[in-house]
């Protein structure tokens, strides 16, 4: 097994809620409450989970843009939140991020030039004053953008081009770890994927660790060796890409895995949709006990009471970390994970059962 | 320092490598919607004729402004003295021209000075927050809880001008007093846009590559938060200039033998009824700056502003 670059420990972060003349903390808002996980050196560690269940605040923690509440993150044998002045900007230079929307991440004011260049000024020993220019066309080129339109401001690019300015920026200082947030959600889906393919071959060319947060099941599945399910500030689960898809043992990875839309229509009857009821609870005031219980479809008596660990739970075919008191595989309509198999069998017939079809014309019977 | 110059000078000129279809920065789309704009070009050929006046008077006139010419005082315009004269027999042109350099003064000076302190305050406040922008926030409170020009007839009526104070120091008293009471506005706004820009991405971003906050504010939230601020501050010119002619008026501003539109207004009001023409012309031309500076705040505010085009 590959050795960790990045490990979180018990991250806990709460913003306070003010209320009153006096300004006094009424509550806090958990959006982060007891994250641990590591990063192993060259893999893609997925992010998933619903808007506001603190995908983006652990990105935030692990950059050490926030401070946390609690809780620590350990780069690379290095207790981050420890360090201070120059040794924190020392740091920086090995833990990059790529933020969601490209719009707002490039200043509308400098050229890109200034802005991949900026890196540099920040870190001057780096690359000499000389050659900057040159490695910053070295990098545009990199990503995939003309080197000759470093004089460009950002509002000349397409959505896509911007983003690649923004991963130029990221890996400009040859970091080890580079934390993804949502780099692809806003963009077009045609989009996405060249994106997502350029941050893969990045990774292998600069040998990049990927903290990939994501909503999307599908992209994350794409790109991550592991994936992380949240909900409401807490890991549900955690394995291996093919654990969490395949034989998912949390209900809420199994509800949300089963809104995902099967592509075959033959097969779009077989399968059960798990439908959630109501909304997600506000962090501030989370469920007592296991955070899902509120809407979970296995909820008993212990779950409202006990707070499920994130453990190492039999899924069937060994076992991967899953938080649920009851955690167990069940029967769910795979989808097919193509990423690894060539172009030219993914439409081969012989992956869809054909006698399963219904004679057509025949009008509806009842079975 | 002078990257940052030269990037946002080439931004306002022209991006370059951008067609003339091209998409186009918001300067040079406000510099485009500018040039179509009338009004910003009778305010600024109207501000480029006072500032001249105030430079260089003697390109408009060679009468001495004090020389008074007592057996003609009133006189109604004629060839001699194209105004007329005042009571005291001095030619109101060559006075009118030559009270321009103490408006003028008064309103850059005052407008540089509640731009540097409004400035800084805003940014520190907006940027920093925490204990700085509640101390900030409550001192403007303070400031706007006493009228502009009750501050400046307290402030004046304390501190009094001798006969024989330098210019220089009669004109940096009321700049003093108005910066004094002006910065506060400036500040607010300062920090509201400082606020707004700094949760953006890019501010992050740079955050997130360890630069230094003097930095972030140089190269990121400045370049960023500035323009409604200048707006504003344009348009306070203007205002600071009638305010300046409203002291001297109540005669605690500038005062003679300083030669300026306000203090050339409260001697005409004497004669108001009998020779208009004494206070017409000095109000004509503090009226005129006014709104000249007003009127390029305007412009340039409608030009900066995507949603009025």
């Amino acid at each position: 097994m590959a050795e960790a670059i990045l490990t979180a420990k018990d991250l806990v972060k709460h913003y306070p809620i003010k209320g009153g003349v006096l300004r006094r903390t009424v509550g806090h808002v958990k959006a982060v409450d007891g994250v641990s996980f590591e990063l192993l050196k060259g893999e893609t560690l997925g992010i998933v989970g619903e808007s506001g269940c603190g995908k983006s605040t652990l990105g935030r923690l692990l950059m050490r843009l926030e401070e946390p509440t609690s809780g620590s993150v350990v780069f690379d044998g290095v207790d981050m939140y420890a360090q201070r002045g120059r040794a924190m900007r020392k740091l920086r230079r090995d833990i990059q991020i790529v933020f969601q929307d490209p719009y707002t991440s490039l200043n509308p004011r400098k050229t890109v030039g200034d802005i991949v260049g900026e890196p540099f000024d920040i870190h001057p020993d780096v690359v000499p004053r000389k050659g900057r220019r040159k490695a910053v066309q070295d990098l545009l080129d990199l990503v995939g953008l003309n080197p000759e339109h470093i004089n460009r401001y950002p509002h000349q690019f397409s959505g896509g081009q911007r983003q690649r300015i923004g991963i130029a920026r990221g890996i400009a200082l040859n970091p080890k770890v580079l934390i993804c947030d949502e780099p692809v959600s806003a963009l077009d889906v045609s989009v996405q994927a060249q994106v997502v393919n350029l941050m893969e071959k990045l990774q292998d060319e600069l040998g990049l660790s990927y903290v990939f947060i994501a909503h999307d099941l599908s992209v994350v599945r794409h790109i991550s060796d592991r994936v992380g399910v949240m909900y409401l500030g807490k890991m549900a689960e955690l394995g291996e890409e093919d654990d969490i898809y395949g034989r998912p043992t949390h209900p809420y990875t199994q509800a949300l895995l089963s809104a995902v839309p099967v592509p075959d229509p033959t097969l779009r009857d077989k399968r059960e949709q798990i439908v959630l009821k109501g909304d997600v609870p506000s962090p501030a005031n989370p469920p007592s006990g296991c955070r899902f219980h509120t809407r979970c479809f296995k909820a008993q008596e212990k779950c409202s009471v006990e707070i499920p660990l994130l453990e190492i739970r039999p899924d069937g075919a060994g076992g991967h970390l899953s938080a649920c008191h009851f955690a167990a595989p069940r029967e769910i309509i795979e989808t097919v994970d193509l990423t690894d198999t060539p172009q030219a069998t993914t439409f081969d017939s012989g992956l869809r059962d054909d006698s399963s079809l219904e004679p057509v014309g025949d009008g509806t019977q009842d079975s | 320092m002078t990257e940052a110059t030269i990037v946002v000078g080439a931004e306002t000129t022209a991006p370059p490598g951008a067609g003339p279809e091209g998409a186009r920065s918001l300067a040079s789309d406000a510099w485009r919607s500018l040039k179509k704009n009338p009004i910003f070009w009778v305010s600024t050929a109207l501000i480029v004729l006072f500032v001249l006046m105030a430079i260089w008077p003697s390109l408009f006139t060679n009468v001495d402004p004090n020389a008074a010419v007592l057996k003609e005082a009133r006189a109604r315009p004629s060839s001699s003295a194209w105004f007329g004269r005042d009571i005291q027999g001095y030619d109101i042109y060559s006075r009118t021209i030559y009270g321009a350099r103490a408006s003028i003064l008064v309103g850059v000076f005052t407008s540089v000075a509640t731009v540097i302190i409004g400035g800084v305050m805003g940014v520190l406040a907006g940027y920093y927050g925490g204990w700085i922008d509640s101390l900030v926030s409550r001192v403007t409170d303070i400031f706007f809880a006493i009228p502009l020009l009750l501050g400046g007839i307290l402030f004046m009526a304390t501190f009094p001008n001798d006969v024989n104070s330098p210019y220089l120091l009669v004109v940096g008293k009321v700049v003093l007093v108005l910066a004094i009471f002006g910065w506060p506005s400036l500040a607010r706004l300062m920090r509201s846009s400082v606020l707004q820009v700094k949760p953006n991405d890019y501010v992050q971003a740079a955050r997130a590559l360890g630069a230094s906050p003097w930095r972030i504010i140089r190269a990121h939230v400045l370049p960023n938060a500035v323009a409604p601020m200048i707006v504003v501050a344009t348009i306070n010119l203007g205002v600071f200039i009638a305010v300046e002619a409203t002291l001297s008026f109540l005669g605690i501003g500038l005062t003679p033998p300083a030669v300026s539109w306000g203090v050339a207004i409260s001697d005409a009001i004497v004669a108001l009824r009998t020779t208009p023409h004494i206070l017409l012309f000095p109000s004509l031309f503090l009226s005129l700056t006014v709104l000249a500076f007003i009127m390029l705040g305007d412009a340039v505010r409608d030009a900066f502003d995507p949603k009025s085009r």
